[in-house]
């Protein structure tokens, strides 16, 4: 494709600032992307990404002073109604669709919501549904209930619902996250075809090659601010992440040998059928053993497993050398294992409650008083300790959860797990939704911890977070270990390159 | 913290707001009318509320959970039957006091066993618990139908009427069963692990299993639990009425979740108290009586029951507003 410098950007940002409370989400950030360039916008969770999607899609009020103009034309304000009247589009993760409702009825629901009642048929946008999938080169039935889909097609879906409503500027918010290679790749397609027809494609991706596979440039953001847009042509993987984090890139390998301390949990050729397979690892007394890989490589899975959430079909699992069978979380937590889920949210913390509630919750028979009750006396001490032991920034230890930022909550999610003394801490992608600052903050507690004797089980996708701050890192595909790595002798972009290959 | 902030942090939020209410209805009908701020009233609030009190109790904990009990009723009704069958096997008017506490003892196991049973099924097969309450209460209307062909069964001995009618020191015996079991409730509630987890479990289940709550334990003790005070709601009722028939008190389901609502109980689970549900339930108890007093007709008790809680969550949304400006103010 080519750009011609003369016409106007489809989209073009100046000097555009968001403020949400006291904290600066984005600061005087400009941005350009071109009709039919694929352009990707990249930089760590918490980075802005999602603020300027929202500000540019009309979710949120920009602060005053920037500019923003929409193909050549200076927009002074944005709705979400009138950003889809411009031909703005995004296609967000959770791809907002309609698990009952067929795939024609999906693509077409625009046409079908209005302020009068009437009748709709199918018959009606049938036709103009199927020319959209034409467009886009993949056959799918159309009367398919969309639940019935794979992931992969359902995306194909939300992207030919955004070109039904003609739109000219498509943002697609990690498209990728959860796909196959082989999905990827066909989506990946996708993406070139709406390219060659004239939309603008803004794309935003973790995966680094698929960055600089697809675009011809890349926006860096990183804790707000512009670093600055790349071309892709040339660039590597090791360079963007470097880009992405900065300076705070704290990539000191840390790694430590802790083959000679005493094993605390031996996993031998544990197995479940079409989720991992043959898997075989030991985690030592203060030792950080990093599990990295793709998403959807078997990963959680096996932390699930290893927790008693699930039962695995074969294998054993040794904790301090006796085998052991969990049958729930219940069994785990009793004899010192712990688990800090990948999914904060709704699985990690029960948002809505209390900090002190959160805090006490796995420990309710350390807190008991007389007659077998709960001494709130005893919960608020326990409450007091842990906050202070893991500096947590807290109003009061009753208010909501969810009242506290990202890297505030793991720290309560942290001290709620430190809390059941455990042997054995299971952090399934522990920095998900922290933004960088936090990050190392977090992984300072993880150190000290380790040096203290626990042994750690680190969950990643970030080949960076794994290579510094694990002592040894198991890189798992396709539910199996493929290889065992030293952050000394392993550099970010050769192991990057093993997962992405 | 200065008093002015404890006091409301002991009693809740919602609890002044309704101690405000439930002057201004006493002031209001004392008002209006000279009988209604008389012992003799006073009393005969204090022997109504009660059934309807321990019905709130069994609806409380559900909700709490997430959930929703609407078999309370029959489940009542047939612990009832159950003393009722047990009596009149040792004699009907002239059974002991040991056929009593045995007939006690098997209404409630009814009681829990059909509380059990409903719990169970939404912890194991995850079923909602509208539909599986649902189920129960047509489950046990029909059962109870079918064992009393739809008749009354009356002809209990003479001291049960100790329970329906009788006073300790002044005070109702229904009054003093349900002040004990709401004490008991609170306790429970604010103090106990099971209490602890109904507000996890009803705040985010998933998460309260991976935090190591007993989930499913949970559900089954929270429904079991139901079904125990609804068993000593039956045994009050049959006491009060003097009979046991299966579509006793049927009137009262969804006031028992008026109530709750009324009391501040979060219809989505996860958050709400006792004392002021217990406040709540006084407030109707007071405008039903001061309604009637003023020769109201009774339906348009029930009436001004719905235009009360339309104007309470009226009210609380304007408070929201108010208490989110002050914060945006500081």
């Amino acid at each position: 494709m080519t750009t011609d410098p003369d016409t106007a950007p489809a989209l073009r940002l100046r000097n555009v600032s968001k403020t949400f409370g006291g904290v600066k989400a984005l600061q005087s950030v400009d941005f350009e992307v071109h009709a039919g360039e694929v352009h990707c916008l990249a930089g760590e969770n918490g980075c802005g990404k999602s603020t300027l999607i929202k500000i540019v899609t009309g979710v949120y009020t920009p602060d005053p002073g920037g500019t923003i103009e929409l193909f050549g034309e200076r927009i002074a304000s944005i709705s979400p109604t009138k950003a889809r009247a411009l031909g703005i589009a995004v296609i967000w993760q959770d791809l907002a669709l309609f698990p009952h409702m067929t795939v024609a009825e999906n693509i077409a629901f625009d046409e079908m919501v209005g302020v009068l009642p009437r009748l709709s048929f199918g018959s009606r946008y049938k036709g103009r549904v199927r020319a959209v999938l034409d467009r886009l080169n993949v056959p799918l039935n159309l009367d398919t209930r969309l639940g019935d889909l794979p992931i992969a097609q359902r995306q194909i879906v939300a992207i030919a619902r955004a070109l039904l409503g003609e739109a000219r500027l498509v943002f697609m918010d990690e498209p990728t996250a959860s796909l196959t290679q082989s999905e990827t790749n066909a989506l990946l397609d996708v993406v070139r075809t709406l390219s060659a027809q004239g939309i603008a494609v803004v794309f935003v991706s973790h995966r680094l090659a698929e960055v600089i596979d697809i675009s011809e440039r890349v926006t860096v953001l990183r804790d707000g601010e512009l670093v600055g847009v790349y071309p892709t042509e040339g660039m590597t993987q090791f360079r963007l992440g470097e880009l992405m984090t900065g300076a705070q890139l704290e990539n000191v390998v840390r790694a430590q040998d802790r083959s000679g301390a005493r094993p605390v949990l031996e996993v031998e050729g544990l197995t479940r059928h079409d989720e991992f397979d043959n898997v075989s690892l030991t985690v030592r007394q203060g030792e950080v053993l990093g599990l990295t890989g793709l998403i959807g490589a078997g990963r959680s899975e096996l932390a699930h497993a290893l927790i008693g959430m699930r039962a695995p079909d074969a294998g054993e699992i040794r904790l301090e050398g006796a085998p052991v069978r969990f049958s729930s979380i219940r069994d785990a937590i009793a004899r010192g294992v712990a688990y800090v889920s990948e999914d904060r949210l709704s699985l990690g913390l029960i948002q809505p409650q209390s900090i002190a509630d959160n805090t006490a919750i796995s420990v309710l028979d350390r807190i008991l008083g007389g007659l077998g009750m709960i001494s709130p006396s005893r919960q608020s001490e326990l409450v007091r300790h842990w906050i202070g032991e893991l500096a947590v920034k807290i109003g009061k230890p009753e208010d909501a959860v969810s009242t506290l930022s990202g890297g505030n909550q793991q720290r309560v999610v942290l001290a709620k797990w430190l809390a059941t003394e455990p042997r054995l801490l299971i952090l399934d992608s522990p920095t998900v939704g922290v933004d960088v600052g936090a990050r190392a903050g977090i992984f300072r507690i993880v150190r000290k911890l380790a040096d203290e004797g626990l042994a750690i089980l680190l969950i990643s996708d970030e080949v960076t977070e794994v290579l510094f701050n694990a002592d040894r890192v198991l890189h798992m595909a396709d539910g199996k270990i493929v290889g065992e790595y030293d952050p000394h002798s392993t550099g970010v972009p050769e192991l990057e390159a093993r997962i992405y290959a | 913290m200065s008093l002015r902030d404890r006091i409301p942090a002991a009693l809740g939020a919602e609890t002044l707001p309704l101690l405000g209410f439930l002057g201004v209805v006493f002031l209001a009908f004392s008002l209006a009318t000279p009988l209604f701020l008389t012992g003799a009233n006073l009393r005969s609030m204090a022997f109504q509320m009660p059934v309807l009190g321990l019905l709130t109790l069994a609806m409380l904990v559900p909700i709490l959970s997430g959930g929703l009990n609407l078999a309370i009723i029959y489940q009542a009704n047939i612990s009832g039957l159950a003393l009722a069958w047990v009596l009149i096997q040792f004699g009907g008017p002239d059974a002991s006091i040991g056929a009593f506490v045995l007939g006690t003892a098997l209404a409630v196991l009814a009681g829990a066993a059909s509380g059990a049973a409903m719990g169970a099924v939404v912890a194991y097969v995850g079923a909602h618990p509208i539909l599986v309450s649902l189920a129960m209460m047509i489950f046990l209307r029909g059962l109870g139908e079918f064992l009393t062909r739809g008749g009354d069964i009356s002809g209990f001995p003479e001291f049960m009427n100790v329970l329906g009618h009788g006073s300790l020191i002044g005070v109702p015996v229904p009054m003093v069963v349900f002040i004990l079991a709401a004490i008991l409730w609170h306790i429970m509630l604010k103090r106990s692990r099971h209490g602890f987890s109904v507000y996890m479990v009803g705040s985010n289940i998933q998460a309260s299993e991976y935090s190591g709550i007993p989930t499913r334990r949970t559900l089954v003790l929270i429904y079991a639990i139901s079904g125990v005070i609804c068993a000593v709601a039956g045994l009050v009722m049959a006491a009060r009425f003097n009979s046991v028939r299966v579509g006793h008190g049927e009137a009262l389901l969804l006031v028992t979740v008026l109530a709750c609502f009324l009391g501040g109980i979060d219809p989505f689970g996860g958050f709400g108290r006792v004392l002021p549900v217990a406040i709540a339930l006084m407030i109707l108890q007071a405008l039903s009586s001061g309604l009637n007093l003023i020769g109201a007709n009774q339906h348009l008790s029930t009436a001004v029951w719905g235009l009360f809680l339309i104007a309470v969550m009226a009210l609380r949304w304007v408070g929201m507003r108010w208490r989110d400006r002050q914060r945006k103010g500081t």
